[in-house]
């Protein structure tokens, strides 16, 4: 929601960014303020994962030119694990597995390593288990899923419930979701919003990731940018959203080319 | 690799020149069976990397070292051994420096079971020590049966199933000193029995441990083997084990290797028809360790099934050896085998060779084996940063995980927490 007056959490000034000597970022401008829902959209291969990486601080990709500021403080001067520390979450499209680790371990591991460099008091299993289990209500989460293996045999629905049980936890000032919708039912779907929806506030920001505008009929945001060849090319209203789903991405990326519409059928990044 | 230093028969007469000192045993077949060991010693020599089964395996430095039997026993108190204990077992033996110490040990006489010092043992001891390992064409197995003194006997009557575990707690005190621990478990048809073979240290400098354990399985028996190397950073540590499982019987064995500058485990199973086990190792190794794991699973008769999962966790500039044999023989259709050996390599300087090695020489049988090398995954180590966490925790914690996996198979909580503590320390320390 736009609250006016509202704190700048994240200033993103011409952001390039390659990896493996491919230069993938080519002049991002992106500004997000407290309590906004932003969403950036876009085809395959325009840069949005690439954006949430370099975001969250993936070694992988080299920052080339450009500013990012998260609340004045430059981000990426930090090693990832500060960033998520400053209130940096990322929701993986794809999160990983980690057999031999129970949950509940992991959970309350990086909960107390946030909140003690947060300066704030650490929870002992017994506390932890009674937070983190008022949490997993908000998902619908059962708390077997304590005692399971990170995301071992979990479904994609399973996974992304658990990624947000994580940004529950955290207290993030910003939350990227990269991709959360894909692979999840309508039922794992509604869920994951709801979750989100309870967790966003007047002091933190979300920005949603997406290829499809199914995940915004959840969420809704307050800005829709459209992502092509490593730029922000066109902003507008959740209604933009609407028309992307009604007419592709064709026509915004090649109004900014000026070019012929390439194929979208690329792999993402 | 190293250069081959030729070892001279010197060494293995200086070893064997403590054994002079060994009285004869009042039990004759046991005098016969030493008799026939220091034989063999004379006739054997000290493996070198141009032995098949040793040629990873680099022992020169224990052979450039001289090691003497126990002089003086030293007189350990409970407070001594207390962090060893393990609290779910009711029956403890203790031996320091290969040497039995009833003050420190406790037999729970309500077990059902008998459990005495090899000493003691009778007509059962008689019938089976030194029958199952081998020591014919093993050096370190004639050594430890020439020196045969002290060791465990437990003997597990039929239909018996001992609810609590028997703990073997081997302690390493004195330097320069080599012990010869023995153990022999029967364990009758239809019993069940769970065992712990502990080998802890408290001192840091160079010993000699060279330890055989015989586990004989009867009919439908079932025995849980857990054996923990976690011997002193300078320590050698030779031991051979073997095993025999007759019909329907079911061994299940966790080994973790963590302490001795150089280890070698051999670890040789028998199985009878439809005999089943489960054979699981994790070495975590650092610095200069050198861990070897030999295994071989031998199935000879129809319908037996076996599972092994070995894993290692190499850092430092250390060197981890797994050699896992499985024989299908002619006879042994309907064999179900898996095996797997998975690394991880957490530096570049670290170092394993894997070699499964299956050999079937029947036609309807179902076996699989494969081994993985690897380091961590650096899309999950940046998943865990993302959370908060320092890259150093993050690489911690993906390698306790790894390891985790073999611990959590030991079916004793207590040693189970005892260990994932050792293995988190144990990580964090070298990353």
């Amino acid at each position: 929601m736009i609250y006016p007056g509202s704190k700048t959490i994240l200033e993103v000034r011409g952001l390039c960014a390659s990896v493996s000597g491919t230069e993938i970022l080519k002049g991002l401008d992106l500004t997000v303020k407290s309590g906004e829902v932003h969403a950036i959209m876009g085809p395959n291969g325009s840069g949005k994962s690439t954006f949430s990486k370099v975001l969250a601080g993936h070694s992988a990709y080299q920052v080339t030119a450009g500013s990012v500021l998260l609340e004045g403080k430059n981000l990426l001067d930090l090693p990832p694990e500060e960033r998520a520390r400053a209130g940096v979450f990322l929701a993986f499209q794809y999160p990983i597995e980690i057999p031999g680790v129970a949950n509940s371990q992991f959970l309350r591991l990086t909960y107390n390593t946030v909140q003690t460099q947060r300066g704030k008091e650490e929870l002992d299993p017994l506390e932890f288990d009674d937070f983190v289990r008022e949490k997993m209500k908000l998902l619908e989460m059962s708390p077997d899923f304590l005692d399971r293996s990170v995301n071992e045999g979990f479904s994609g629905g399973e996974k992304k419930r658990n990624e947000i049980l994580q940004m529950a936890l955290l207290e993030p000032r910003l939350a990227i979701l990269d991709e959360t919708d894909s692979g999840l039912d309508i039922d794992a779907l509604r869920i994951v919003s709801q979750g989100v929806n309870k967790l966003a506030n007047k002091d933190n920001a979300m920005v949603l990731v997406t290829h499809y505008q199914r995940l915004l009929n959840y969420i809704v945001p307050d800005f829709v940018h459209v992502m092509d060849d490593g730029r922000i090319v066109k902003t507008g209203g959740k209604e933009l959203a609407l028309e992307l789903e009604a007419r592709g991405y064709d026509w915004v990326g090649a109004k900014h080319r000026g070019a012929a519409p390439k194929v979208v059928a690329k792999v993402a990044a | 690799m190293s250069a081959v230093t030729p070892v001279t028969a010197t060494y293995l007469e200086s070893l064997l020149a403590g054994q002079a000192q060994l009285a004869a045993s009042p039990l004759a077949w046991l005098n016969t069976l030493r008799a026939a060991a220091v034989e063999r010693v004379g006739v054997l020599t000290v493996p070198t990397l141009r032995d098949e089964d040793w040629r990873f395996t680099d022992i020169s430095l224990l052979t450039k070292m001289s090691f003497h039997p126990l002089r003086t026993a030293i007189n350990l108190q409970a407070a001594d051994i207390e962090r060893f204990h393990i609290a779910e077992a009711a029956t403890r033996l203790v031996f320091v420096d290969g040497v039995f110490a009833p003050q420190l040990s406790n037999i729970d006489i309500n077990s059902g079971v008998l459990v005495s010092n090899l000493a003691a043992g009778g007509a059962a001891c008689a019938a089976h020590l030194g029958r199952h390992a081998e020591f014919h064409n093993n050096v370190f197995a004639a050594l430890n049966t020439a020196f045969l003194h002290d060791g465990a006997l437990i003997v597990v009557p039929r239909n018996i199933s001992v609810a609590t575990p028997i703990h073997l707690l081997f302690i390493a005190t004195q330097k320069d000193v080599a012990s010869y621990p023995r153990c022999l478990l029967l364990a009758e048809s239809g019993s069940a029995v769970t065992l712990i073979e502990d080998y802890v240290a408290l001192q840091e400098e160079a010993y000699f441990t060279n330890a055989v354990t015989e586990i004989v399985l009867a009919d439908s028996a079932r025995v849980n083997h857990v054996r923990v190397q976690r011997e002193g950073a300078q320590g050698f540590h030779i031991a051979n084990c073997a095993v025999s499982l007759a019909r329907t019987s079911n061994y299940q064995s966790v080994s973790v290797a963590l302490g001795a500058r150089i280890s070698r485990y051999n670890l040789n199973v028998q199985m009878a028809e439809g005999a089943e086990c489960a054979v699981d190792g994790l070495a975590l190794i650092s610095e200069r360790q050198l861990a070897d794991t030999h295994t071989c699973i031998d199935h000879a008769q129809p319908h037996g099934v076996s599972r092994q999962l070995h894993k290692c966790i190499v850092g430092g500039s250390a060197h981890a050896v797994f050699n896992g044999k499985i024989m299908v023989r002619q006879g042994a259709q309907h064999t179900d085998s898996q095996q797997s050996s998975r690394t991880l390599l957490l530096t570049g300087r670290a170092q394993i060779d894997t070699k499964p090695q299956l050999e079937i020489f029947a036609d309807d049988v179902k076996c699989t084996h494969g081994a993985t090398v690897g380091q961590l995954d650096s899309e999950e180590v940046f998943y865990l940063q993302s959370r908060g966490l320092s890259d150093t925790a993050a690489r911690n914690m993906l390698t306790y995980a790894f390891g985790a996996e073999i611990i959590d198979r030991i079916p004793i909580t207590s040693l189970k927490q005892q260990l994932e503590q050792t293995v988190l320390e144990q990580t964090a320390s070298q990353l």
